[in-house]
């Protein structure tokens, strides 16, 4: 995967991730992939609802020692 | 100014009072559960859809006194402050979000006992779960305790009650029980349904038919009734001669589902012969109180919910099906989703795992769902 950027959110909680994502995510080109790190759990839920309402693809999720890494493509 | 507005409010407002909600949640997570009260209004918008701005929310809202509501506190605030920004009047977020709806009990005062005492109602609102305290001379039982004990440990202080007795009516597996805890904390007994304790990893009192409770000197009785079902232990109990605390048998709305424990089809029949015969023998002047509610209209002018026996034979669609087949099909079919958690819920009931609080209040997210129907 061609991760174009990484973002890390790990300790911050909602809404600070999903804000700070779209912040990234603006930045991109379309087709970019970005990478974010949380801790919050409420952040598995919400990347992927944030993901479909604003047209990217969230095309990976997983959970490394309490650390949730999220893939998500720019539409 | 955004101001904070406690879940005790909140539970004010949705007994007696009127309010528009902002949830700023997941659709889903909306749709599944959400506060709700005869005069609440609430619309649901994703807070990541308002990171920009709230124009397009501000034409659904009041001019003012809206609450905003997400899931632990965060996002609402932040949404509050937006909408203060753009001229709202008076804007509250949930203090601590539906985490802390969902822990929030109502205390309301059933009735008096004849011989002296009383019996109280907790209301767990946000979730449905209704808990009992039952207090005569100084002492009391506390049946169907709610996993946050906080609230009957202040209420026995500010009473200046002995807590004596910890019961449960069935290994729940719609919430976690703070029976044993709040008995250990006190030196109460812990009393279980001994059918629904083969597994358990601790010792316990026996809840059985010929075993009576007696609470302070005047001798308030609790009798158990065995009326299996909802559990294959599930028993219900007797208070003072007047009241029917049914567990999850008997619901104002509604009756018990009996698949929580995977056992559906064996367990048909002992539900249908715990109503129809056990319950149809008892005398109908008995106020039924529940271990739950499913709709909030349910709630009476104090946030109660009660009904008497008599009435329920009456109304009750699930007392009134005429024949076995039928009943069979309404307690086994079309049956909403299963408790969130429900299996790892009944495991530390039973003491076979130990989930930290965070873990414990994940598990206990969403409505009950013990009855055959919404």
């Amino acid at each position: 995967m061609n991760v174009k950027q990484t973002l890390d959110t790990k300790g911050l909680s909602c809404p600070m991730p999903i804000v700070k994502t779209k912040k990234a995510m603006d930045g991109l080109a379309s087709g970019g992939i970005l990478e974010v790190l949380a801790t919050d759990k409420g952040a598995v839920n919400d990347l992927s609802a944030w993901s479909k309402s604003s047209g990217h693809e969230l095309l990976d999720h997983k959970e490394e020692d309490g650390v949730f890494k999220f893939y998500i493509q720019k539409g | 100014m955004v101001k904070a507005l406690t879940a005790k409010e909140v539970a004010k407002r949705v007994v007696e009072g009127k309010m528009f909600i902002l949830d700023v949640r997941n659709e889903s997570d909306f749709k599944d559960w959400k506060i709700e009260g005869k005069d609440i209004e609430s619309i649901n918008r994703p807070y990541f859809d308002l990171i920009d701005g709230v124009e397009d929310v501000l034409e659904h809202l009041p001019k003012e006194e809206v609450l905003v509501v997400c899931a632990k506190e965060g996002s609402s605030v932040m949404v509050a402050e937006m909408l203060d920004e753009a001229g709202i009047k008076d804007v509250y977020y949930l203090e601590g979000g539906m985490k802390a709806w969902s822990e929030y009990l109502l205390p309301v005062k059933i009735g008096d006992l004849k011989d002296g005492g009383s019996i109280y109602q907790f209301n767990r609102i946000g979730k449905g779960c209704l808990s009992y305290l039952v207090e005569s001379n100084g002492e009391a039982a506390i049946i169907d305790s709610a996993r946050t004990i906080e609230a009957y440990e202040d209420f026995a202080k500010e009473n200046n009650i002995e807590i004596k007795h910890m019961i449960d009516t069935h290994l729940h597996a719609d919430h976690i029980s703070g029976g044993r805890r709040l008995a250990e904390k006190t030196n109460a007994t812990y009393w279980l349904p001994p059918k629904d304790a083969e597994e358990v990893t601790f010792s316990y009192e026996a809840l059985e038919e010929d075993k009576d409770i007696t609470i302070g000197n005047t001798k308030i009785e609790i009798q158990p009734l065995y009326t299996p079902g909802h559990t294959i232990g599930s028993t219900s109990m007797i208070v003072d001669g007047q009241y029917l605390l049914s567990g999850d048998i008997l619901f104002v709305d509604s009756i018990g589902r009996p698949d929580l424990a995977g056992k559906a089809e064996d367990w048909v029949s002992d539900l249908h012969d715990s109503l129809y015969n056990k319950y149809n023998n008892l005398s109908k002047d008995l106020i039924v109180l529940p271990a739950h509610f499913g709709k909030i209209s349910e709630l009476d002018e104090k946030g109660a919910v009660q009904a008497p026996l008599g009435e329920l034979f009456e109304k009750n669609e699930g007392l009134n099906i005429e024949s076995d087949d039928e009943f069979r099909r309404a307690v086994t079919e079309n049956l909403p989703p299963q408790p969130n958690a429900y299996q790892e819920i009944r495991q530390t009931n039973m003491g076979k795992i130990d989930p930290t609080t965070d873990e414990q209040r994940e598990m206990e997210i969403g409505p009950n769902r013990c009855a055959i129907t919404e």
